[in-house]
């Protein structure tokens, strides 16, 4: 019995072969801090929706939820044009976008849910120099990904360089050409963005966190009475 | 007592309807064993998940768009835009999680107390059909949010139906409705997960729970109860079904409930588990996922599936892990039905059987690299093996004598003070003036390692006997 214990138990460690892939940094993700969200918007608005819609957005849900005027979002955030009720579309042309990128790019509503968001903080940070793609850059994280860094400017130019230890190979991103922000100012700008869109990929989880410790409260006396109520009537079985 | 209008009203429907009788013979004077253990738990939570899933699909039918181009959005529209929507698409898809948890649990406690005996083979088969159903249910219910995963899962499955020699290639576009899972699979799927497979459900419910009543339940002895009953005719070891059971399963589902609202309030994905990651990219029938895996209820079967080489051969295997519980009342061929009384072989063979569906169940989630492939080999062979073998082991098994009426065991929560004072012993005494609540028995004691050594080896000596 013992024997069969262990056996399944090694076995089954042995078929967890767990797929080997680039080591993701971690995001730091604080859906209450507004002021965050709110950058990560306007950064999402500057350079990403430009190609990228999150249609499943609204402006207002964002003012709403931030606790900003309609104004400031409409002002401050929202690119010219677009109305507080509107959702958060991109102008891009699909039709341009399938002739310039050979793909369209996706809808990034719900990229924080599918991609994970240290996978999306570890993408925005990986490109490099590859003169054999397209627009001389690739991405660790995302190989032969079909979009350009955006952030080529305010990160710099990183290249990639092989390099060996006792564990194996890996593969490091050296800057080479500084941007106009530091490494640091990139880092929380990189951040707010992913947290921008962890936010956008289920904008009510904040308040469903807070609502569940009321609910489980709610349960936990339902539980005891019910529990008393049980030893009440079974009293008198034995 | 003064007739008023209210009561002659209902005695006009009294008289008109066996109210009283029906709700007599299943509830108030319907006789069940007092020694249920927290194992029968789930066959109400069962129901009440039931009704769960029947309240929060209706609400999501209200928004949901049956139609390739609108399905993916429309969800996401109610997860935003509508009131509550949110919590109500939550309640669903855990639901569907929640609902094969109690269901499997359900089953196992059969497994356990040999529920599906003589003379309760109906009512196991009623129910074999309602998880047939169940199955159904959710693998359609599964393509309606139109996402990666939705899309290729169903196209996996239903491509198998053409492994099947001959009819094979026309039996699967005829479900399909197309040459690929397209809009009209959608279509017919939303139609059969929201009418056909729930009445189908209702009415096996309605027959699992007459065959059950006819025959009485069963009980973790394996006692009959109804053979010795007292000068009324009711058994000396039943109690009414109402007050007692149903009082007991309400603090029952306060517990699921604390579980079920947990899941639903912080992790309704479950870490992919049961909302996938790539659940949440729509549907492209043009980009295969990496990897396919079906929702984790799923994945014994297909991890068995894909155990075996050749594709007709493992539609047969999937199909035939399902089938083998059909004939579980024949394959046992020992009389006695409870786990406590039964040989060591079949107490081996079940835990084997447990292990072997929860190493599949891991399996199928996993991608199928040769190592898990050839594992995967070895716990289907234990999964058959546990079944097609039943016969053979179960006639040299050596039972223990089953006693006559039911057997009285403290239930955990009458243990408790019990085993607290075992592991803890009394403080000495500081020299402080002790006050109010802290003199209280909790806060005067503290963990005492002998008591717990005793505690664990007397576990683990009884578990060790058990095996026996």
């Amino acid at each position: 019995m013992k024997k069969f214990l262990t056996l399944s138990l090694l076995l089954a460690a042995l078929a967890a072969n767990a797929s080997e892939g680039v080591k993701l940094d971690s995001a730091d993700i604080d859906l209450s801090d507004n002021l965050s969200l709110l950058r990560g918007a306007k950064h999402f608005v500057t350079h990403c929706l430009g190609c990228h819609s999150i249609k499943q957005m609204r402006y207002l849900r964002i003012a709403k939820d931030m606790d900003v005027d309609e104004k400031v979002i409409l002002n401050d955030i929202a690119p010219e044009g677009a109305g507080i009720y509107d959702q958060i579309h991109s102008a891009m042309n699909k039709h341009d976008a399938e002739k310039w990128f050979g793909t369209q790019p996706p809808d990034l509503s719900l990229i924080a849910r599918s991609r994970g968001q240290d996978w999306l903080y570890s993408y925005l940070k990986s490109y490099y120099l590859d003169p054999k793609r397209p627009f001389g850059v690739n991405n660790l994280v995302f190989p032969d990904t079909a979009m350009p860094n955006p952030f080529w400017e305010l990160q710099g130019e990183q290249h990639a360089t092989a390099r060996k230890t006792i564990y194996g190979e890996y593969v490091e991103l050296i800057q080479h050409e500084p941007g106009t922000l530091t490494e640091k100012e990139f880092d929380v700008m990189a951040n707010d963005l992913v947290n921008f869109l962890v936010y956008v990929g289920e904008p009510v989880q904040l308040e469903r966190q807070k609502m569940g410790k009321y609910v489980l409260l709610f349960l936990s006396i339902f539980f005891v009475l019910g529990y008393l109520l049980k030893k009440e009537y079974w009293k008198d079985i034995h | 007592m003064k007739i008023n209008r209210f009561t002659e009203s209902g005695n006009w429907i009294l008289d008109r309807f066996p109210l009283t009788k029906l709700w007599n013979d299943h509830m108030a004077h319907y006789y069940a064993p007092k020694n249920f253990n927290f194992w029968y738990f789930f066959g109400s939570l069962a129901l009440l998940v039931l009704v769960n899933q029947f309240v929060t699909g209706i609400l999501l039918t209200m928004n949901y768009k049956p139609d390739a181009k609108l399905a993916f959005d429309s969800v996401e529209y109610i997860m935003r835009d509508v009131n509550w929507g949110w919590l109500i698409r939550y309640m669903h898809s855990t639901g569907a999680s929640a609902f094969f948890i109690v269901i499997y649990l359900h089953m196992f406690r059969g497994l356990l107390y040999g529920s599906f005996k003589q003379p309760r083979e109906l009512v196991w088969i009623f129910g074999m059909l309602l998880f047939v159903a169940l199955m159904a249910e959710a693998f359609m219910g599964y393509l309606l949010p139109w996402g990666q995963m939705s899309y290729w899962g169903a196209q996996v499955i239903i491509s198998l139906f053409s492994a099947i020699p001959v009819i094979g290639d026309e039996l699967s576009l005829w479900v399909r409705g197309d040459y690929v899972v397209s809009d009209a699979t959608l279509n017919r799927f939303f139609a059969f997960h929201v009418i056909s497979v729930p009445l189908v459900l209702v009415m096996l419910v309605f027959l699992h729970i007459v065959a059950l009543h006819e025959v009485g339940s069963n009980n973790p002895d394996g006692v009959e109860i109804k053979k010795y009953k007292d000068e009324n005719g009711i058994p000396l070891d039943g109690i009414p079904f109402h007050p007692y059971y149903t009082v007991k399963d309400i603090a029952g589902v306060g517990v699921f409930m604390i579980f079920f609202a947990t899941v639903i309030f912080y992790m309704p994905e479950m870490g992919g588990y049961f909302l996938e990651h790539a659940n949440f990219i729509p549907a492209d029938p043009l980009k295969t996922p990496e990897h396919i895996a079906p929702v984790w209820y799923f994945t014994p079967f297909y991890a068995i599936l894909r155990a075996i080489p050749d594709k007709f051969a493992g539609v047969i295997g999937m199909g035939g892990a399902i089938v083998v519980l059909f004939l579980l009342p024949w394959l046992d061929r020992n009389p006695v039905k409870s786990i406590r009384y039964r040989g060591g072989v079949y107490k081996k063979a079940l835990f084997m059987f447990a292990i072997s569906f929860l190493v599949l169940g891991y399996l199928g989630t996993q991608p199928a690299t040769p190592t898990a492939t050839i594992v995967a080999r070895i716990f289907t062979a234990i999964y058959f093996g546990f079944f097609l073998l039943m016969p053979i082991y179960t006639r040299w098994e050596r039972t223990k004598p089953v006693p006559i009426r039911v057997t009285e065991h403290h239930s955990i929560d009458e243990q408790l003070p019990a085993l607290f004072e075992e592991i803890t012993e009394l403080k000495p005494s500081t020299g402080e003036p002790d006050h109010g609540v802290f003199r209280s028995s909790f806060f005067s004691r503290r963990p005492n390692p002998t008591g717990i050594r005793h505690v664990l080896t007397r576990f683990a000596k009884k578990l060790v006997e058990s095996l026996d």
